[in-house]
Formats: structure tokens, sequence, C-alpha cells
């Protein structure tokens, strides 16, 4: 092994990198000049998340146990983006909350590490190597789930995380074991050619993808998602919702498609069956929340279901949709969440009563919400409409027209929920409606980025373009 | 460059200079120019177009581009026009600037109120210069979401649950449609052996036959819910009622009439030998639509359910005659829906100058408005005229073409149907003239009525550029039926009945 080789784990470096800066600038300064760290942190994580886009590579290290391609290079540079968004719309909440108690360069330090444990997860080639990221992206989370610790429900968040992360982690171990058992190797490229599609195998694999599909918040395993997301702060909901999410996504999209061809048939099963459950369960909890916390919860369980059928083609269309639609679903998702963070940080309000006539006092903020809502919706010419489309062409290709036809129902009853936000800030009048908030100018940047992504992605096709290209190989 | 995109792009600029223009009055006016700019450039397009066609270019559509969008899916957005997209370009063009002379009194909220509705306006005409599925799609969205602000913010009575109804209804049936768009699409080649969303690519291919008993209920029930296909027409009458004056006209002039250009350009197009295996079924539900409809606007009290019935009935006509399948019926069908269309959108408008004015639209509660209001009155007069197809005016042509199309067919089945559709007509009268009767003749009911304000130069603008249209269309509805019936050759061919 040669040195320039570990240039190909350069996301990895840079963040690890970025972390030790961070960490010895925390030792370093002093109190009074402790509310320049988010400035730095922010600064660094962006020359990060910038340079990764730079000279993609392709290769494998450590016999095998870590691999790169472009494929999984952009996908990297994805979960970045949503962690850029992330931090800048924590700034302002960080300067306010986290600084005067001196905890806010911890908050940062976690998400990272979280984040790369991902990078690992994604660029893992070995099932051990699968297990170490998950794990690694997990617990830092169930931290900062619980960051405010004064708060009950933070406190709650955070044990309710850990306990089911801790449960889903131990059914993958279980499932690992089970693939080892029954073809003696972890190493992902020699799993697919030892597999004989016996019985052992697929119990392996569902509990494996039980321990994934936590992640994901599939149905039946979504039950902590609400209660998590409701007691977190919301940078760690919107964290939650997109990046740890996305990055299961992809994990399970390079194993199921890349590694496991004898159970093509079991798996493409499986996940129509929780697609269907996980769309429509998740959209009928939604459409009873008045918080909005919770309904956006609800609603990133829905669209893990939406999400699922991209799985229906292992072809590179399949691949695309699903990358892209995560890509669509980060700048949609996190523009919502960004303006709920806004509004609750400035007011404490989270309700949608609380939203009445938000758009006669807080034009822009509303605008924000409503393209957030409608791109979650999929309405043209958004993003998030083209996200929609493309999986359901997905869908269509692989001829499941019964699959097709639940989904769009399901999209007309999503709609309902999210037109009742839209109602609230637009068509309501109230009479003490919300002052005019002012966000910070952090917030302000992460929410111009999602609005951007939001209006543009769809649009410019160059982008799903580029992304089916990289979709050629896993 | 297509000048078919001026038809987009004017509306862009119209609402990026809305987006800049504050105050009350500023936003009408650029709206106004925007519209009448956008009104110049779909007469100057129906120009070319019978010059493209005097020159003697026979091509199924003009001024065709396309345009790669998504090229590993061969997605592509490809524009063109026939004599039917034309004449339903200027129609909408005509509606527009006149329902932004009709909001000319919108103040809350101006600038939002105008860019919803060129925004709406955006999705018709991109709606109709597509000629392939994805961008149709795309646009037939866009022209329904804006409908929900619409409404909700600007309506009036029980708003809330009218815009949400009718948004849901609209995006149920184009949750339908997608289906059976994506299976044309799995299940059409074209040349280079490529699945494609191109309209004509797919007609040439052919679609088969097995694919199009699936899509075609799809598709045409989906197109079928904006048309107001029965029984999923019921968030009409709650939308238009709410709605405010200029979203009415626009959605019962316009909007309606995308449901009825899809039915025909996608549903029986693409799918000729499905669509004449299953029309007995459609035609059942779109017959007892007519008469049905036609009843229960007798039973209204408020004018604008009263129209909003009469849309209804009118548009299962459109429907009903598409379902005809032959050149006569189709060709009404056509001028059925620019007539329709017309005069709607003027019924609305002069409902909202009425509502305005004695604020009730309840028939019973005016009386006498003829002596006060005699602008306002006399031009109701005339739409109700042009609406039970009255000779002369646009009505007339388009109503007997239909029928007498329907009655082409031998069959009892067909007849029968004509005939229960036919009477209709005569309810219409009923409905029509009752209103005409309480409402416009007799003594004048409220003495506060005599000091009523006629029309204002808005309103009249407005109601002018519908009125001479429907009068120019019952005066000399020959080249326009020419127009649309050079352009249904290739759907009759495709029917093999050309």
């Amino acid at each position: 092994m040669k040195w320039d080789d570990l240039l190909l784990m350069r996301h990895e470096l840079q963040l690890l990198a970025v972390i030790l800066i961070v960490t010895c600038a925390e030792i370093y300064l002093s109190g009074r000049d402790k509310s320049r760290i988010i400035p730095l942190s922010l600064a660094l994580f962006g020359i990060h998340m910038a340079a990764g886009w730079l000279w993609p590579a392709e290769g494998e290290l450590f016999g095998g146990m870590y691999r790169t391609n472009g494929l999984i290079h952009l996908m990297k540079n994805i979960l970045d983006v949503g962690v850029l968004i992330v931090l800048l719309q924590t700034g302002g909440w960080a300067r306010k909350q986290l600084v005067p108690e001196n905890r806010a360069s911890e908050f940062f330090l976690l998400i990272w590490s979280s984040l790369l444990g991902m990078y690992y997860m994604v660029s893992a080639g070995d099932l051990l190597m699968v297990f170490l990221g998950l794990e690694l992206s997990t617990l830092p989370v169930a931290a900062l789930a619980a960051y405010e610790v004064l708060k009950m429900r933070s406190a709650e968040a955070g044990i309710k995380f850990i306990l089911t992360a801790g449960l889903a982690s131990a059914v993958t171990l279980m499932g690992i074991s089970l693939l080892y058992g029954s073809t003696g190797t972890f190493v992902l490229a020699d799993l697919g050619k030892q597999m004989q599609g016996n019985s052992l195998e697929a119990l392996g694999f569902l509990f494996f993808f039980a321990g994934i599909a936590f992640k994901i918040s599939l149905v039946p395993f979504h039950f902590w998602t609400p209660d998590v997301y409701e007691g977190a702060p919301i940078s760690v909901a919107a964290y939650l919702s997109v990046i740890s999410k996305g990055a299961a996504v992809f994990i399970l999209m390079i194993l199921l498609m890349g590694f496991a061809p004898l159970l093509t048939d079991l798996w493409v099963n499986v996940l129509y069956l929780l697609a269907i459950l996980t769309m429509t369960i998740g959209n009928l909890f939604a459409l009873r929340q008045r918080n909005l916390k919770r309904l956006l919860a609800y609603s990133a369980v829905a669209q893990a279901g939406f999400i699922m059928l991209g799985f229906m083609s292992s072809q590179q269309d399949g691949k695309a949709s699903i990358v892209y639609f995560m890509l669509v679903y980060l700048f949609s998702n996190l523009a919502a969440f960004g303006v709920v963070q806004t509004i609750e940080l400035h007011t404490g309000k989270e309700d949608m009563s609380d939203y009445e006539g938000l758009y006669r006092t807080n034009p822009r903020l509303s605008l924000v919400m409503l393209l957030a809502l409608f791109s979650l919706a999929g309405i043209p010419p958004l993003a998030g409409f083209f996200g929609k489309f493309f999986l359901f062409m997905t869908v269509a290709s692989a001829g499941y027209y019964l699959l097709l036809t639940i989904a769009v129902i399901n999209t007309v009853i999503s709609l309902y929920y999210y037109l009742l936000i839209v109602r609230a800030m637009f068509l309501r009048k109230s009479d003490n409606p919300l002052p005019l908030v002012t966000s910070d100018g952090w917030m302000r940047a992460g929410l111009v980025i999602c609005v951007a992504g939001i209006v543009v992605l769809g649009v410019a096709s160059g982008v799903y373009d580029a992304i089916y290209a990289l979709c050629a190989h896993l | 460059m297509n000048m078919l995109l001026l038809l987009l792009i004017i509306p862009a600029l119209t609402v990026g200079g809305l987006l800049f223009s504050n105050g009350k009055r500023l936003p009408r006016m650029v709206a106004a120019v925007g519209m009448s700019l956008q009104f110049a450039a779909a007469c100057y397009l129906v120009l070319a177009y019978l010059q493209e066609r005097a020159a003697g270019n026979t091509a199924e559509m003009l001024f065709t581009s396309s345009y790669e969008w998504f090229k590993y899916l061969n997605i592509r957005f490809d524009l063109g026009v026939d004599g039917v997209s034309v004449s339903l370009i200027l129609l909408t063009a005509i509606v527009t600037l006149a329902g932004v002379f009709i909001s000319w009194r919108v103040e809350d909220l101006a600038k939002e109120f105008f860019v919803s509705l060129i925004l709406l306006a955006t999705g018709v005409f991109g709606f109709f210069i597509s000629i392939d599925l994805f961008s149709m799609f795309l646009f037939y969205e866009l022209a329904v979401i804006p409908m929900y602000l619409l409404i909700g913010i600007w309506g009036s009575g029980p708003r809330e649950y009218a815009a949400m109804k009718l948004t849901l209804m609209l995006m149920a049936g184009s949750a339908f449609l997608l289906v059976g768009l994506l299976g044309l699409y799995f299940y059409s080649a074209n040349a280079a052996d490529q699945h494609t969303f191109n309209l004509l690519e797919i007609a040439r291919g052919g679609i088969p036959i097995e694919a199009q008993r699936l899509f075609f209920p799809l598709t045409f029930v989906g197109f079928g819910v904006l048309g107001a296909l029965f029984p999923f027409h019921t968030w009409s009458p709650d939308g238009h009622a709410s709605a405010p004056t200029a979203v009415s006209m626009l959605h019962a002039g316009v909007l309606m009439k995308l449901g009825g250009y899809g039915c025909f350009r996608v549903a029986i197009f693409l799918m000729p030998e499905a669509a004449a295996e299953m029309s007995w079924f459609f035609i059942i539900l779109t017959g007892s639509c007519v008469i049905y409809a036609a009843t229960h606007a007798i039973l209204q009290t408020d004018l604008k359910y009263i129209n909003a019935y009469s849309s209804v009935s009118h548009c299962g006509l459109v429907l009903f005659a598409i379902l005809m399948l032959n050149e006569t019926a189709l060709t009404g069908a056509v001028l059925q829906m620019i007539s329709h269309g017309l005069m709607t959108a003027l019924f609305f408008a002069l409902i909202g100058m009425l509502y305005e004015r004695t604020h009730t639209r309840i028939v019973q509660e005016m009386g006498g408005l003829l002596k006060v209001l005699p602008f306002i009155s006399a031009v109701y007069v005339i739409a109700g005229l042009a609406s039970l197809g009255l000779p002369g005016l646009s009505g007339f042509v388009a109503e007997l073409s239909i029928f007498v199309g329907a009655f082409e067919h031998p069959d009892v089945f067909h007849r029968v149907w004509t005939i229960l559709a036919v009477s209709a007509i005569v309810v219409t009268a009923v409905y029509i003239l009752r209103v005409v009767g309480v409402m416009l003749m007799g003594p004048i009911k409220e003495p506060a009525y005599a000091a009523l304000p006629g029309a204002f130069w808005y309103e009249k603008t407005g109601a002018l550029l519908l009125i001479l249209p429907i009068v120019g269309m019952g005066l000399l509805p020959l080249w326009l039926a020419d127009m649309i019936q050079f352009s249904l050759i290739p759907l009759l061919r495709a029917l093999g009945v050309g």
C-alpha cells in the first residue's frame, strides 16, 4: 500500500482534520472567544464540503474493507451538503443557547463523528465495516437527541433513540452473523458469490435489513421517529430525517443492488410490501398531527416509503431515482425544518394553529415553507415533482402498476396535510399572528441554499443526468 | 426561437414583474399589460397558423420544436400546435385578459392574487402548446395548484372547504392520469426503439390493445375529472361558487377545457381501439351528466351554483361529443369547448359584477335589474341566449354539430342517448329564462337598487372581450370549424373513420 492510496479516504481524512482543529480550538480558546467556534466550524466544514467535490477517485483499501468510486463519492458529497445546511441552520441556535452554556463545539463534534461513521458505512466493502460505520453514526446522535439535557422531552428522546438503536444494532449483528455462518465471509464482493440462496441467508438478510430499516424509519420500525423528532433539538431532528436516513438508504442500495443478486426476489417482495405500508401508515398518521415537528416526522416516514419505490428496479434508472430523490428530499425537508426551527427559536411556537396568518407577518418565511411543502408533495415545477416522477417511472418500468397506483394515491393524501399547513399560513387570518421573526444570517443562508435547490434541481436536467451516468456501476 | 415559447415567456416575465410591483394599483397594471401582450401574441399565432396552412403546410403539428430535457430517459420538451390547440390558446388569452380586467378591484394582497392567476394561466398555455405527455402533465398540475390559494385566500363562503376539495379531487385525478401516462410511456416505442413521451411518436408506434384496455380508463378518467366527468364533478359547483370572480372565469372557462382537450388528444388519439370499445360506458356517464347537471341547475337559487351546474352540463356535453368518435361530433366538441369557455367566463364575470353591487347571489332577492343596470343585464341576456343555443350565437353552432354528429351513429344505443342529451337543451332554457325573468325583469325589488352604479370601464372591457367572440363565432363559424376539422384528420385516421 502506498501513501497516496490513503487519498482515496480523502473525505474521511479531511473531516478528521476538521474535527481535530475544532477540538484544539475548543481547548485553546478562552471563554469569551468561544463564540468564534461557530463561524470557524462552519467555515472549515464549508471548505471540506467544497473540497469534497474535487477529484473523485475509484479504488479499494485494506484488502477491500474500504472501497470508493464515483457514486460513493457523490453520496458522501450529498451528505456533506445536507450537513452543511443543518449546521448553518444550527448557527443561530448554537449562539443563543449553546455558547452561553459552553457546549457549542461538542454539538459540531458529535455531528461530525456521526457523519464520519456514515462515510465509512457507505464506503464499506465488508459487513463488519458496515456495522462499525453504523454504530459510529448512531451513538453520537443519541447524545445529540438528548442535547437539551434540562428539557425532559429531549432526555426522553435520547433514551428512546439509544434503546431502539441498540436493539436495531443487535438485530443487525445477528443478521450479519447468520450471513457469515452461511457463507463464511464478511467481504461483500465474496458474499454475493458464496450465497446459495438458502433460507438461513434469507433470515440473515431479513435481520440485517431490519436493523437498517430502523434508521430509514420504515414501518413497522418507525415508532421512535415522531417521539424523537418532537423531543430532540430541531437541528437534530433535521439531521435524523435527512442525513441519517440518507446514509442508510445509500448503504441499503449498495448492498441490495450490488451484492445480493440471489436474494433479489426476496427483497423486492419485502420492499414492495414495506413501501406500501410505510407510505400509507406514515401518511395516515400524519393527517391528524397538529404539532409541526410530529407532522414532519410522519411525513418523513411516508417519504421513506416513497424512496423504497426506487428499489423496485435494480437497473440504472432505479439507482439514479433513489440518489436523485435523496438529494431533492434533502433540500425540501431541510427547508421545512429550517422554517419550523426559526419560528420555534424566536417564539417557542410549533403548533399548526400558531402558524395562522403567518404570511401576513412573515411573508418570506411563509414562502420558503410553501415551496418546501409543495416540493415535498411533488408539485411541479419544483424539484420534488421530478424526484417523485422518476421514482414512479422506476416502478412503472418494473411493471408494478398496482404499487404505482397505491403510491400516487398516497401523494394525494400527503398533499392534504401539507395543504393544511399552507392553509394555516396563507388562508387563515389570525387575531394575534406571530410577530415578524428576523432570522439570523446563518439560517438565512441555509434557507437560501435550500430554496435554490428546490427551484433549480428539477428543471436543470443536468443534475439528474450526471447522477444517472454515475449510477452505471455501483 | 420557436414563437410558441413566447406564450410561456410573456407570462413568466409578467410574474417576474409582478414580484417587484408593490402597492394596490401597480400589480393590476403590470398584469393587464402582460396579458394584453399575451393576447396579442395569441392573435399573431392564429394568423401565423392560418398563413402556414394557406401556404399548403399539411403537417400534423406546426411550429414544432423539441428540446432535450432528461436525455437518458428520453424526456423532451416538445412543442407544437394544430388548429384545436391554437383556438384554445386564443380562448385562454381572451379569458385571462378579461379576468384581469374583472379583477381590477382586487386590493387585498393584489400582487399575490395576480401572480397566482397568471401562474394558473401559464400552466394552461404550457399545456396547450406541449405535445409530449411529460410536459403536458407538468403544466396540468401547475395549472391546478394555484387554484388552492386563489380560492382559499380570495374566495367567499366555505372557501377553505371548497379549495381543499377542489385541489384534492383534481390532484387525485392527475394521480390516476400519471399512472396512465407512465403506462403509455413504457408501452411506446419510437423509430429508434426507445420509449417516448411524444404524442405523435406514440401514435405512430401504436399501443398494444391489452395495454390500451388498462390505461384508457385511467387516462380518460384522469383528464375527465378536470372536465367534470360524472360522478367526479362534485368539486366543480363548490369550487366555482367559492372562487373569486376571475378565478371562476378562468377555471370554468379554460381549466375545465384542459380535461376535454386531454381526453381527446391523449386518451382517444393514442388509444383509439380501447376508446371505441369502452366508449359506451363513458357515454352513459357523460350523457347522464348532461341531464343530471342541467336539472340540478334548475333547483339552485344561487347564481354561481346555477352557472356551475350549467358548466358541468356543458362540459359533460363536450366529453359526450368526444366519445362519439366521428368528425362532426368532434368538431362540435371543440366548438363547444370554445363557446362554453367564452360564455361561462362571461356569466361568471357578470355574476361577479352583480354581486359587487347587490351583495347577493340569490336569484329571488333580485328583480328589475334591467332597469337599473342596463349594460350588465343586457349582456346577461345575450350570454344566456348563447348558453341555451340560440342561432346566431356561438352555442348554436357547437351544439348543432354535436347532436348531428351523435345522431350519425345508426345504432339504437347512440341515438337514444343523443335524444336524451338533446332534451337537456330544453332544461337549459328553463333555468336560463327563469333567471332572466326573475332577476332582470319585473319591478325593482329593493329601493336601494335604483342607486346602483352602472358598469365601470374595466368591467365593460372585460365583458366586451368575451361577448365579441361569442357573436363572431355564431355569425362566422366556418373558418373556425375548418381550422378544427383539418386538425382532426390524424385523430380520425387513428380511429379508422377518416
